[in-house]
């Protein structure tokens, strides 16, 4: 088995901040120009920037799936994503989907079968679902049940939220 | 996380170029393993150099009849692509295998092959660990190693290579293509990852600004005889404790070829020719198939929290074998 | 049944709303201008001392406005006292920054405070920190003995014994004993905890806190820092998941005030996912379960012991080995709780505390006799059936447990049981089946409650307790609506605020029946002023009337079953010229009438797993849960919290447990990729039923609460359930695919 030495570890770096760089984002249909350093996270922008709290915050890491929003209609972890790195594209976050008054098939779902208890895993498992839909590769139930998956509901509210994807993707049709 | 800079490459060589002037500098893909080691401090980089937007996002044909994946290409869009679902199912299932639908939508195929170990004390810099920071020790042999190796482990680091993906482009032979400041070259995926040795902290051999460009599945899929077989602490989004890509060209009841790979055993994806060349012309039993796990399990060595993999593995072995033979039944 | 009955009708989360729209706001969520950051700076070891702290690099960026640590923090309070709170247990609390030395890893040693959050958490990462480290003990099967825990807490009641228990063993035709042990969990809640510090203009404190109970840390807050209430008011409308580790107020709650104390400045410190394992979690357990039986199957004597894990500060206690001196009828018991100081941060109460792995080690043990003595587990149960709670030598208030086992095995299915372990397989997969018991508390807490009708009708009723999920807003709203005759849209329930009446800790279950009773008894003083008023109309047709004569429904007094005799609101406050009725009560548990009786929850859960013989992987298929919990209230939510119970139990079961390296004194898979909650493929066919009970001494609503009851027995039945399905008995949870192989 071949073993050389390849790269150089990574050694201290100097203590300085990042500067500022221009970004343009279209977030649930606004287009806003910004200035973000680097080291942002589209999660962290929308929260303490934005004031879009509606997307969660549940380990930063990638690893519960309550940050999920969709960029250009798919859905990622937005902890995990540097806001700079999104220029030009279009986020979808929680708060965006109902259209007026009028909620998203799969919020209505959600409150219909009581998919949600303490609500925080909640936008995270709906930008989630709606991503899901867009796909359009979950047939059966267990499909449903391992494609939402990434978003770990500590509440255990997961039969409800089968039961809400089941009747969404009903209502849906992909790429709606 | 420490103060970094960002540029976003358009070239390749101007990306090769920026991670190679600048020894601190890292590329970023997907974002979803390095971003996390960032804020965990385990990695630094004083620069990010963004290759999302370069023009490697292409799934196509390469000379050798096979397929070539971009290093961009999400691993979402290449498990679900209808060339590689109907020529290379056992990659697709070992992709969708892993992570989750919004990981899998944002790694990518480059990025997946150089994510590193899930070890708890390479994450927690409150740890030593000879892989983070050579000479400090490693916590895992004499600690909590529930995840770690058992085959290939040195004295150093016992670490895994957690990926899913990379254990199916090993039995597939697969062939990363990377290009660097000396130019291009191809990496047979055996050469890929390496075993950890007196210097855990290397995972793999790519050298210091080497991008990977794409990666070359050879003609033979095993398409019609194959099976990921996956164990972990839950049913889904969890790394596997061990893992076994399985692809078999039979002959009616006879084994033509065999691969066998496993995951979560060793610092790389774990294949040993010698194991599989032992089904060659033989029968597909269970009794063979035992040969098999024997050979590619020999010199096993458990470290206290992970010792039952070592029996795990070995039914596992078995059990992928059995369901990829019965699979032309159906 | 009128338009304006909710109570035990299904009804939608009135708060749904706003969190399928992402309006509901959680404490890290109130943004402020001028608002800075804390990032908590944690310890790299467990036992030792800090030796040295160089911040001078982090002090030099831009944007960091101080670092505290236990070198230039300030120490508001001394004495313990002023650090208890209502959780509190036996011991001296853990004071953030007091002093160099080191008791727990993963302890605060500091806190960075910048103007933002990137800026925070780079220079906690340059932050320098010398230690001095002792060896630490984490390892409570180390040296499996302990010393009596204390009283201390506030409901813990220690284990008595009643005849001989160990007599009656040694007699006992049939004899049975082993040893169970859990691994320590930790409560991960979805949202990690938060505090928002605002410091308002006149200085006064607004404190958005992810807790159980904003009282609680209001008392915390103002003790420890010489405040008064007025100077910190506390806020919590919604809270990402608690299960317990809201009840005492978390650290960064300390560390936000001080900060912003300090500093004049707004702050707001959120704990990453890793510091959520670095206080209270449901301690590990050792326990050894001895029963004694003829070969009728009746009990003759139960032991059940247990050592738990607490920290070298404090002694927690929860009810761990009661419940086997409750269970079942039995003469002969013999009960001992022990505990062992180690250094970890003290345990915390967690779903179902005590009961939910106490009865672990009961039901399993209880389960494995059964195959001893030949008898269908259920069959056992039955035969053993406690008519009354003998260990408070009281009868029940209620107790529908054998409706419970009856209506759950019919569901299931339980009579076509194989007795066998390994008699059913699919392929690879072996089949089983289990059965277990679970109890709980059915507890009132002195709670109040404020109502204010308006003459247009809208109803606006509050009290200070919390929604942690459980569906408070829900059904307080249904009680209110439904006393005064309202419809849901024009009745809003506010909480989660001290300016609002005084309510318990969101805790053991008792929210419904405490606060619920409030809510309805504010309601109904609301509801005799309004009568009062009605019947000073002229002619009225309810003059005369008293107020157990009439009923409210669809916004008017009448006499009851008497359309005609209607009055409503808006012509009864015209005749007491007012626009409004507002009434706070604060209703207290009727002791006398509770005394006599025991009050508990009970449930039967019936669980089928798979299990691949070969690869032990365990797939828990279908699950019935049986409730006696009195009167359900709100059935939607109610179902959704004995579902969460069911995942609770089933996760517990099979994947949780927080792993110490011994060496390091430190929790190692302290995320969430690597403590491993159930997920939605974890989880699949999950029954329940409601089995009511008519219990009018338990409170004046009939409810029990569901909080709890819902995870206590899960556990053990699906471990019986994979011992049923594969002839191996596992002791040790959860039970992963390794200990099965
Ligand atoms: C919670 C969680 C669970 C996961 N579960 C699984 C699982 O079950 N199975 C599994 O297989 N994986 C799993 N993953 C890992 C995931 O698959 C990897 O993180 C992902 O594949 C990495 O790809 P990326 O594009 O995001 O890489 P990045 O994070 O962008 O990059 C990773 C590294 O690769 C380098 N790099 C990236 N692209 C190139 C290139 N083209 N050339 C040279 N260098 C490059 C970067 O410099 C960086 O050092 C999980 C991840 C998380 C966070
Ligand atoms: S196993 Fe490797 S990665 Fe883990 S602690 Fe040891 S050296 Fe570090
Ligand atoms: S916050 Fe992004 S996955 Fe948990
Ligand atoms: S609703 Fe609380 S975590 Fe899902």
């Amino acid at each position: 088995m071949s073993s050389k030495v390849l790269t150089e570890p990574i050694g201290d770096v100097a203590v300085g901040l990042p500067p500022l760089q221009r970004v343009t984002l279209t977030i649930n249909g606004a287009e806003k120009q910004l200035e973000v350093a680097p080291w942002t996270s589209l999660l962290d922008l929308l929260r303490e920037y934005l004031d879009l709290t509606g997307t969660k915050k549940g380990c930063d890491h990638g690893q519960c799936g309550a940050c999920t929003v969709l960029v250009d209609g798919k859905r990622i972890n937005s902890c995990l994503t540097l806001a700079v790195m999104k220029d030009g594209c279009e986020i979808t976050t929680v708060e965006g989907l109902s259209k007026g008054d009028q909620l998203h098939p799969v919020q209505e779902a959600f409150i219909e079968h009581d998919a949600f208890q303490c609500g925080y895993c909640t936008p995270g498992q709906i930008c989630s679902a709606v991503g899901l839909i867009n796909e359009g590769h979950a047939k059966t139930t267990d499909d449903i049940r391992e494609l939402m998956s990434g978003n770990i509901c500590r509440c255990g509210a997961y039969p409800g939220i089968v039961a809400a994807v089941e009747q969404a993707l009903k209502v849906c049709q992909p790429n709606q | 996380m420490n103060s970094f800079s960002y540029t976003r490459a358009q070239e390749v060589d101007t990306a090769v170029r920026e991670v190679t002037q600048d020894k601190a500098a890292k590329f970023i893909a997907g974002g979803t393993n390095i971003l996390d080691l960032m804020k965990e401090n385990v990695e630094r980089p004083d620069r990010l150099v963004d290759i999302t937007r370069l023009p490697l996002q292409q799934v196509e044909s390469n000379p050798e009849g096979g397929l070539r994946l971009g290093a961009l290409v999400s691993n979402a869009d290449t498990a679900y692509h209808p060339e590689v679902i109907e020529r290379y199912p056992l990659l697709s299932k070992t992709i969708l295998a892993g992570a989750s639908a919004q990981l899998r939508n944002m790694a990518t195929d480059g990025g997946n092959l150089f994510q590193r170990t899930r070890c708890y004390y390479f994450y927690d810099t409150a740890t030593p660990c000879n892989k983070r920071e050579p000479g400090s020790g490693c916590s895992a042999i004499n600690g909590y190693n529930r995840i770690h190796a058992i085959l290939g482990t040195s004295e150093q680091c016992i670490a895994t290579h957690p990926s899913d993906m990379c254990v199916a482009l090993a039995a597939l032979d697969a062939v990363v293509n990377v290009k660097g400041p000396e130019g291009e070259r191809q990496i047979k995926f055996e050469d890929f990852h390496r075993l950890p040795g007196n210097e855990p902290q290397y995972d793999n051999t790519v050298k210091t600004g080497e991008i990977v460009t794409s990666i070359d599945l050879p003609a033979e899929g095993f398409a019609k005889n194959y099976t990921y077989l996956k164990l972990r602490d839950r049913a889904s989004y969890a790394f596997a404790l061990v893992s076994v890509a399985v692809g078999l060209d039979l002959d009616g009841d006879t084994v033509r070829e065999a691969r066998v790979a496993l995951g979560g055993v060793a610092h790389k994806p774990w294949r040993k020719p010698e194991a599989e060349a032992l089904l060659k012309g033989q029968k597909a039993t269970k009794e063979n198939f035992r040969k098999v796990a024997d050979a590619l399990l020999q010199g096993a060595k458990g470290f206290g929290s992970n010792t039952f993999k070592i029996e795990l593995a070995h039914r596992a072995i078995v059990r992928a074998l059995v369901m990829a033979t019965e699979m032309k039944k159906k | 049944m009128t338009a304006t009955t909710y109570v035990g009708k299904p009804t939608s989360r009135v708060d749904g709303r706003a969190k399928v729209t992402g309006e509901a706001k959680y404490a890290a969520e109130f943004n402020t201008p001028g608002l800075t950051y804390g990032y908590v700076l944690s310890s790299a070891i467990a036992k030792g001392k800090i030796k040295k702290i160089d911040a001078s690099d982090a002090l030099s960026l831009d944007g960091v406005l101080q670092i505290f640590t236990h070198e230039n923090a300030p120490r508001p309070a001394y004495f313990d006292r002023k650090f208890k709170d209502d959780d509190s247990v036996a011991g001296s609390p853990f004071k953030p920054l007091y002093d160099a030395e080191i008791k727990f890893s993963q302890q605060p040693i500091g806190l960075v405070v910048a103007d933002s959050f990137e800026v925070a958490r780079y220079a906690a990462s340059l932050v320098k920190v010398e230690y001095e480290a002792e060896q630490p003990d984490t390892n409570l099967r180390r040296k499996p003995k302990g010393h009596k825990a204390p009283k201390g807490k506030t409901g813990f009641v220690p284990p008595k014994d009643r005849g001989n228990a160990d007599k009656a063993f040694k007699n006992a035709e049939v004899q049975f004993e082993a040893e169970y042990f859990h691994m320590p969990e930790h409560h991960n809640p979805m949202e990690m905890f938060a505090s928002t510090v605002i410091m308002e203009e006149d200085g006064k404190l607004k404190i958005y806190d992810k807790t159980q109970g904003a009282f609680n840390s209001q008392t915390y807050v103002t003790k420890v820092f010489g405040l008064s209430k007025e100077e910190a008011r506390v806020i919590n409308p919604y809270i990402g998941g608690g299960f317990g580790s809201g009840l005492r107020p978390q650290y960064q709650l300390y560390l936000a005030v001080m900060a912003a104390l300090e500093l004049k400045r707004s702050v707001r410190v959120v704990l990453t996912r890793q510091q959520m394992f670095s206080f209270g979690h449901r301690p590990g357990t050792l326990q050894t379960v001895a029963l004694g039986a003829a070969q009728d199957g009746t009990l003759q004597s139960i032991k059940h012991e247990a050592l738990a894990e607490t920290s070298r500060f404090e002694e927690y206690t929860e009810t761990v080995v009661n419940w086997s001196g409750m269970l079942y009828h039995c003469d002969n018991v013999k009960l001992g709780y022990y505990l062992r100081n180690l250094d970890l941060y003290t345990p915390l109460d967690m779903r179902a505390p005590g009961a939910a792995t106490g009865i672990i080690a009961t039901e399993t043990a209880l389960d494995e006799l059964s195959y001893k003595l030949n008898i269908d587990p259920l069959e056992l149960r039955l035969i053993n059936y406690a008519e009354e709670n003998e260990f408070e030598g009281k009868p029940f208030s209620s107790k529908a447990l054998r409706e419970c086992y009856h209506q759950g095995a019919e569901k299931f299915g339980w009579a076509r049981r194989k007795p066998q372990p390994r008699s059913t397989r699919e392929g690879t997969k072996l089949i089983g089946w289990g059965v277990a018991t679970g109890m709980w508390d059915a507890q009132q807490q002195k709670a109040a409650a404020k109502a204010n009708l308006s003459i247009d009708g809208k109803l606006v009723v509050g009290s200070g307790t919390a929604d942690i999920g459980t569906g408070t807003y829900t059904a307080m709203t249904m009680i209110a609506a439904e006393t005064l005759g309202l419809p849901l849209e024009d009745v809003t329930f506010k909480l989660g605020d001290t300016t609002l009446p005084q309510a318990p800790l969101q805790g053991g279950s008792w929210t419904v029946s405490s606060v619920g009773t409030a809510v309805q008894e504010a309601c109904e003083a609301v509801g005799k002023k309004l009568l009062k008023m009605a019947k000073k109309m002229k002619n009225s047709p309810l003059s005369g009337a008293s107020f157990e004569d009439v009923e409210f429904v669809e916004g008017k007094v009448q006499l009851k079953g008497d359309y005609a005799s209607g009055v409503s609101i808006i012509e009864a406050m015209r005749q007491g010229e007012v626009n409004f009725i507002e009434e706070e009560t604060t209703a207290l548990p009727n002791f006398l009438k509770q005394m006599k009786y025991a009050r508990n929850s009970h449930s039967a859960v019936f669980v089928e797993v798979e299990v691949d013989e070969d690869l032990g992987q365990i797939c828990v298929r279908r699950v019935v849960s049986a409730i006696a919990g009195g009167r359900v209230i709100s059935p939607k939510t109610a179902r959704s919290q004995i579902l969460g119970g069911v995942v609770w139990g089933i996760s517990m079961a099979l994947h949780e447990e927080s792993v110490l390296d011994h060496n390091l004194g430190r929790f190692m898979n302290h995320n969430l990729a690597e403590y491993h909650v159930a997920v939605n493929a974890d989880i699949h066919d999950i029954e329940v039923i409601f089995v009511e009970e008519h219990d009018d001494i338990v409170n004046p609503l009939g409810a029990k609460g569901l909080g709890e009851i819902g995870i206590v027995g899960v556990a053990a039945a699906v471990g019986n359930a994979i011992y049923h399905a594969t002839g191996k008995r596992v002791r040790d949870f959860p039970i992963t695919l390794d200990k099965l192989l």
